[in-house]
């Protein structure tokens, strides 16, 4: 049957044998995996599969976009709220195309997706039909895997593999394209789910002596270091993390997708690595003489100019993904596995500490940024409102469990900078392709994955403008998103870098808005603009006291940096403070 | 220093899985490396494909794109040699019109002491085939030209390591089969 291989399967679970269509077989299987809810949008090649979920619309609950780049986002911010795999529905050609930015977005960031996609009839494939593409071609290098279905009985196979390879080792986008004539064809069906597939190592075996040259490492280091990312999230390795920094006292910072796998609160927590990190965190990792990163792929947002780039540490990289060892950095000690495990047992192998000296290093460098950055973000003595400011009241009225997602530019890096979390999976960003757009979006899938949290999307001018039409999708599914604009009448990232780097000549970054607030109006969503200090802590409470959707535009000073930066080029320690 | 850029040839044990040729270019169209052949087959394994891929690159770049191919999910194994350490071969066709060898025996003598073969001989042109290296297959083929070549075409690289077991042996192990010896 197809390519689609047999042998590579262990049985776990079996239905019995009953004749269903493509379409519906699609359905069952959505609910074998436990998927209740799905971000779509129809048409014509997928109408099979729309009119069986009609059959399911109790137990599936599909959440209609407004676009599919939308759908995609906000399956991506379910699935990072919730922990699930985030499933989207698409027709053919447009609808299939528009998913390719959250498909390239979720690839980058490690986010599990599947997305299914209706094509052509099987017999009209490579004839140009009416809304044919090559959604194969186009999605493969965006996607961990995927696979063309032309035939009813390969479904179950095909989406099988598609839910365990998007959850499985490291996480990622997967797309399964069904013919319209597979969908319609009737066969017995059978599921039995995927658990493992003979050419693919979920996650490689852990290497005690690895862990031990680790450990060695680690027990002998004067100005240990520890950079950790998401990996530590996706593992769900908290626990042990914070475990480990607090047995052997080594400062730890983090990078933007690694934000709130440790609360923000903790002594050893000492702030964001990075292009707009902090001032300590970049500046000694030219210092440490053991760097430690931990589910982390060194970003060039993260490092810079490589060749200035921690040249005199020893680099220990725990990683699940054998492909991000030596990628960047060269490294020392390779601990390949999953994050929780390799922990697990470099805990038991490192011997208490305390680094109090190096760690008063990062709180002096600490008192710096406050006295030149931080202070003045957080507390302005000018009238004109900065974003660092909405964000420290926004901490201030949710006591840090709140989940933050954000849209990319400069509100992006202060929302990141600034909010503190208690728990995690809490920061929901775009952070590898830094993709506008997914703001909103994602912030309607945050909400529908985590119901019992606050969610707070805080997107900019520019970026809002880009997805906005998924107001209409919050309030569809009534979303309890709480959507924050950081309204500067400028593209103001890039802004920044025509004023830093290009001589102020502000070439198509200004932006003469609509009037937001009319706008929202029209999607029933209750709105409040503030442009006074004065009206500012009222209209937070409330924002965060508001029991649903809720959006608050807040107008800042149009051409306010963020700083510290290292510029692009430059290296981690040549990171400027004004 | 710049990194000495020199010949590798990357092996892939793969599933026999459409679309999987076009995922393995990507890693390469990605990082702007041309690949100079690429040939794929069925492997001494049932059901096992190969890819031989010839490139001229660096050995740290190499690295890289092998564990790039060795992440996509249906790649079982994957390594690359370097020039001393595989016997490769290529094949070579060379059409030439028939009257060249009816007017003298020179050709005849070529094709000899290249240790190549006539493949076919029809009224109105033959067909010379040589088995060997790209340097061999370039020889003749420059030894030929004076008498008219009317087409020709050389097959991609294929390789196999320089040592008892290549990677294959791997592969059988972790597919659990009898590796034999
Ligand atoms: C889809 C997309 N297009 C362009 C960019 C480049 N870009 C990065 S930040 C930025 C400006 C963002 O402006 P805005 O949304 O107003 O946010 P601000 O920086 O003002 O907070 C742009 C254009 C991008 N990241 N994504």
């Amino acid at each position: 049957m197809g390519t689609v291989d047999t042998l590579n399967q262990t049985t776990t679970q079996t239905t019995s044998t009953e004749r269903v269509t493509g379409a519906d077989a699609v359905v069952r299987i959505l609910l074998e995996e436990g998927v209740d809810m799905l971000f779509g949008y129809p048409g014509g090649a997928i109408m099979p599969v729309y009119d069986s979920l009609y059959d399911y619309r109790e137990q599936i609950h599909h959440v209609l976009a407004r676009h599919e780049q939308g759908a995609s986002h906000a399956a991506q911010g379910y699935a990072r709220a919730s922990g699930k795999v985030g499933v989207c529905l698409a027709t053919s050609g447009p609808g299939a195309t528009n998913l390719i930015t959250g498909l390239a977005d979720a690839q980058i960031d490690s986010t599990p997706l599947v997305c299914i996609t209706g094509q052509v009839p099987s017999g009209l494939l490579g004839s140009d039909a009416f809304q044919e593409t090559d959604v194969i071609g186009i999605s493969m290098p965006v996607t961990k895997w995927n696979y063309q279905v032309t035939r009813a009985e390969e479904i179950p196979e095909a989406l099988a593999k598609a839910f365990y390879l998007a959850r499985s080792g490291r996480p990622g986008p997967v797309l399964v394209d069904i013919t319209k004539d597979a969908q319609f064809e009737e066969f017995d069906f059978e599921y039995k789910k995927c658990t493992s597939i003979r050419s693919y190592v979920e996650k490689p075996a852990l290497d005690l002596a690895k862990v031990e040259e680790a450990a060695e490492l680690i027990n002998n280091a004067k100005r240990p270091y520890v950079l950790f990312g998401q990996g530590v999230i996706l593992a769900h390795a908290e626990k042990e993390f914070k475990a480990f920094i607090e047995k052997t006292g080594i400062p730890s910072a983090w990078t933007i997708m690694g934000l709130s796998a440790l609360e923000t609160d903790h002594p050893l927590n000492v702030g964001m690595l990075g292009m707009h990190g902090n001032y300590g965190p970049n500046l000694l990792t030219n210092e440490c003489d053991i760097l430690i990163a931990i589910g982390m792929r060194f970003d060039d947002r993260v490092t810079g100019n490589l060749s200035k780039y921690a040249k005199q540490a020893k680099v220990i990289h725990m990683e699940i993904d054998p492909a991000e060892i030596d990628k960047n950095v060269k490294t020392d000690v390779a601990v390949l596995g999953d994050a929780k495990e390799s922990l697990q047992e470099l805990i038991k192998r490192v011997k208490p500490n305390s680094h109090e000296e190096w760690l008063q290093r990062f709180r002096d460098c600490d008192k710096q940024e406050h006295e030149k950055v931080i202070q003045d973000e957080l507390y302005p003595t000018s009238d004109i409102l900065s974003m660092g400011e909405v964000i420290r009241l926004i901490n201030e009225n949710t006591g840090g469990d709140h989940i933050l997602v954000t849209d990319v530019g400069q509100h992006q890096m202060v929302a990141c900078r600034y909010s503190k979390f208690t728990q995690s999976k809490s920061n929901i960003t775009s952070g590898g392709l830094g993709t506008m757009g997914f703001g909103l979006p994602a912030g309607l899938g945050a909400a529908l994955g985590a119901p019992d949290r606050t969610v707070i999307a805080v997107v900019g001018d520019g970026g809002f403008q880009m997805t906005l039409q998924e107001l209409a999708t919050i309030y569809q599914t009534k979303a309890k998103v709480k959507v924050l604009l950081l309204n500067n009448e400028f593209l103001g990232m890039v802004r920044q870098w025509q004023q830093l780097f290009f001589d102020k000549r502000y070439s198509a970054t200004e932006m003469i808005n609509p009037d937001f607030q009319q706008m929202v109006k029209g999607f029933y969503i209750p709105t409040n603009k503030v442009t006074k200090r004065e009206e500012l802590e009222a209209a937070v409470k409330e924002f965060i006291e508001f029991d649903g959707a809720y959006f608050l535009e807040v107008m800042v000073g149009k051409e306010n940096n963020v700083f510290p930066m290292v510029p692009s080029g430059s290296g981690v320690a040549e990171i400027r403070l004004e | 220093m710049v990194p000495l850029e020199q010949e590798f040839t990357i092996t892939a044990y793969t599933e026999n899985h459409v679309g999987l040729l076009h995922r393995l270019t990507i890693i390469f169209t990605k990082r702007k490396i041309n690949i100079e052949s690429l040939t794929t087959s069925e492997s001494e394994m049932e059901g096992v494909h190969r890819f031989t891929i010839a490139v001229t690159e660096t050995e740290e770049v190499i690295q890289k794109v092998v564990k790039q191919i060795e992440k996509q999910v249906e790649v079982l194994k994957a390594g690359y040699y370097k020039r001393e350490e595989v016997v490769q071969q290529e094949l070579a066709l060379y059409k030439i019109p028939t009257e060249s060898l009816t007017n003298s025996l020179e050709v005849e003598l070529i094709v000899r002491e290249h240790n190549a073969r006539f493949l076919t001989i029809e009224k109105d042109f033959v067909v010379i085939e040589k088995a060997g290296y790209r340097r061999e297959t370039v020889a003749l083929f420059e030894d030929l030209q004076p008498y008219g070549i009317n087409e020709f075409v050389r097959s991609g690289r294929i390789a196999v390591a320089r040592q008892e077991y290549g990677l294959g042996k791997q592969v059988k192990e972790l597919l659990g089969e009898e590796v034999d010896g």
